[in-house]
């Protein structure tokens, strides 16, 4: 029962900070509201028994991207944004879409769906079950996804690294 | 156990950390002032109090009498909220922190510590990690050009030394097999060969981990010779320059608990935790590991003094080039060697 008490607190909380994410007009009041929305979605994971997803969410999301986030907001001195009236057009189909697209959605997976919820904790949660999928049984995929993010790294070295001078010999 | 006695248990041993941690980060400023002192050839404080002992309290009168001062020109919202999100990260962590085995007291047996957590080495990663936001915001909400400059060189330094830090600890976790706090503890008990103790810095290469630690963590908290945020000679006060009163005090707090934090995680994983000769009764062993545990806390905290009092600061382009090109590749070095052995003992 607290379970589901708590489940559904840090579920709302996390839905305001997206909307707050989008009403603030500063943006370093929206990069923070996007932290609440990490630290909230990394209580469900904990909630929902993955307890060391939960803690990778809060090192590598919410304490190394998101301090990124707020270090480029602060390099760059980004100011508050105009407020604009928005488009038409989004507020009279796209916010019934979105209503109506969330609720079929909703009936269908309650009515037709053969699946039923999973128990909390039923499923691998505890690093040494996740090292084993990743390193035993997924490990061609997860090295192949380390390869990428390898090549992610050089090209981004490649492309901020300064280009060597073409003539060395001091002649300008 | 049954609730009402957990909750109450629980609620004792809370209070009693935070209040223990609270004095330690104030009697941690005295003894660097005393210590920084001795080591310049002066007393540092003797007014108040034996041997200044009383300097704490009088300090925190003065903090909590001084006008609190906030300047115009700020972004308030953030400004009051950047002290309090720094200390309350800072003393969050003491809360998966283990101080000794388990105390029997009449019909209650409880661990000396507020939660065993499974993953407790990853909370305190993951809550050290958000303390970055109480320096940079307040760098950026006091709209002030040092604050400014000493919270992105704050954010960029946690970021960098982060990344060797917590490669520095891979070893220890596949040496123990776990990420519980109390489990890796547990796996320090007993001696090589009768009298060397199975610390793990003894064991497995684990005292370059130690050592790469050692530096990553005076990096993480801001401390000389990498206290690039807060260069006074360049940035007046760095983060802090627009505070006053006890919003100041709260980053000097935030900036000792973390200290002690670091020093607890370094005891635990490296020096054995609270293991060391005990005997008498079995209050008298619990509180002799308290007593082992915080002596180690101890010396850590004292050679952190003793490096500030030695060395001068680094260069900005030094700090970086240190700790991506000389750090980051001996902690990746390290793990290897360190996981190498492992699989070859299996």
């Amino acid at each position: 029962m607290l379970h589901l008490i708590l489940f559904s607190v840090f579920g709302l909380v996390c839905v305001a900070g997206a909307i707050n994410l989008l009403v603030q007009s500063h943006p370093i009041n929206s990069a923070l509201s996007l932290i609440v929305v990490m630290g909230s979605l990394a209580v469900e994971y904990l909630l929902l028994g993955a307890e060391f997803v939960a803690a990778v969410q809060v090192i590598v999301y919410a304490g190394a991207i998101m301090v990124l986030f707020v270090f480029v907001i602060m390099l760059l001195n980004a100011g508050e944004e105009e407020r604009t009236k928005g488009s038409r057009v989004s507020l009279l189909i796209g916010i019934p879409g979105m209503i109506i697209g969330s609720v079929l959605m909703a009936w269908v997976l309650i009515t037709h769906s053969g699946t039923h919820a999973v128990e909390a904790g039923a499923l691998p949660g505890a690093p040494g079950e996740i090292a084993q999928l990743l390193f035993h049984e997924f490990l061609l995929p997860f090295e192949v996804t380390s390869i990428l993010v390898l090549i992610a790294i050089m090209g981004a070295v490649v492309l901020a690294a300064r280009p060597e001078p073409l003539q060395p010999e001091g002649k300008s | 156990m049954n609730v009402g006695p957990f909750i109450l248990v629980s609620l004792v041993k809370i209070l009693l950390a935070l209040f223990v941690l609270l004095t330690a980060v104030a009697y941690t400023v005295w003894l660097e002032r005393k210590v920084v002192g001795h080591i310049q050839n002066r007393w540092g404080p003797t007014r108040v109090g034996p041997f200044g002992l009383l300097q704490p309290m009088a300090d925190g009168v003065k903090f909590l009498f001084k006008e609190d001062l906030t300047p115009p020109h700020v972004y308030k919202p953030l400004y009051i909220a950047a002290p309090m999100i720094a200390v309350i990260f800072a003393l969050t962590s003491i809360a998966v922190i283990p101080f000794g085995d388990w105390l029997d007291i009449g019909p209650v047996s409880t661990m000396l510590q507020i939660s065993d957590v499974n993953i407790g080495l990853l909370i305190v990663l993951g809550v050290t990690s958000l303390g970055v936001y109480g320096i940079a915001l307040s760098g950026w909400s006091s709209n002030s050009k040092y604050s400014l400059l000493g919270g992105l060189r704050a954010s960029a330094q946690m970021v960098s030394y982060e990344i060797a830090l917590g490669l520095s600890l891979v070893g220890v976790i596949i040496l123990s097999g776990s990420l519980s706090l109390r489990e890796i503890v547990d796996a320090q008990g007993g001696h090589f060969w009768g009298f060397i103790p199975k610390w793990n810095i003894f064991y497995g290469g684990q005292i370059v981990a130690f050592f790469i630690y050692l530096m990553a963590a005076y990096a993480e908290t801001n401390r000389i010779p990498f206290d690039l945020p807060e260069a006074e000679t360049e940035l007046v006060a760095g983060y802090h320059t627009e505070y006053s009163a006890m919003k100041f005090a709260m980053f000097f707090m935030a900036e000792y608990a973390n200290m002690i934090t670091v020093a607890c995680i370094a005891s635990l994983l490296f020096l054995g935790g609270w293991h060391g000769p005990l005997g008498g009764p079995p209050w008298l062993q619990a509180l002799l590991q308290i007593f082992w545990f915080m002596a180690r806390v101890f010396v850590f905290l004292f050679v952190y003094i003793w490096v500030r009092g030695t060395l001068p600061r680094f260069r900005y382009d030094q700090l970086m080039a240190f700790g991506w090109k000389f750090l980051l590749p001996l902690a990746i070095a390290n793990l290897v060697i360190t996981a190498l052995v492992v699989a070859l003992r299996a």
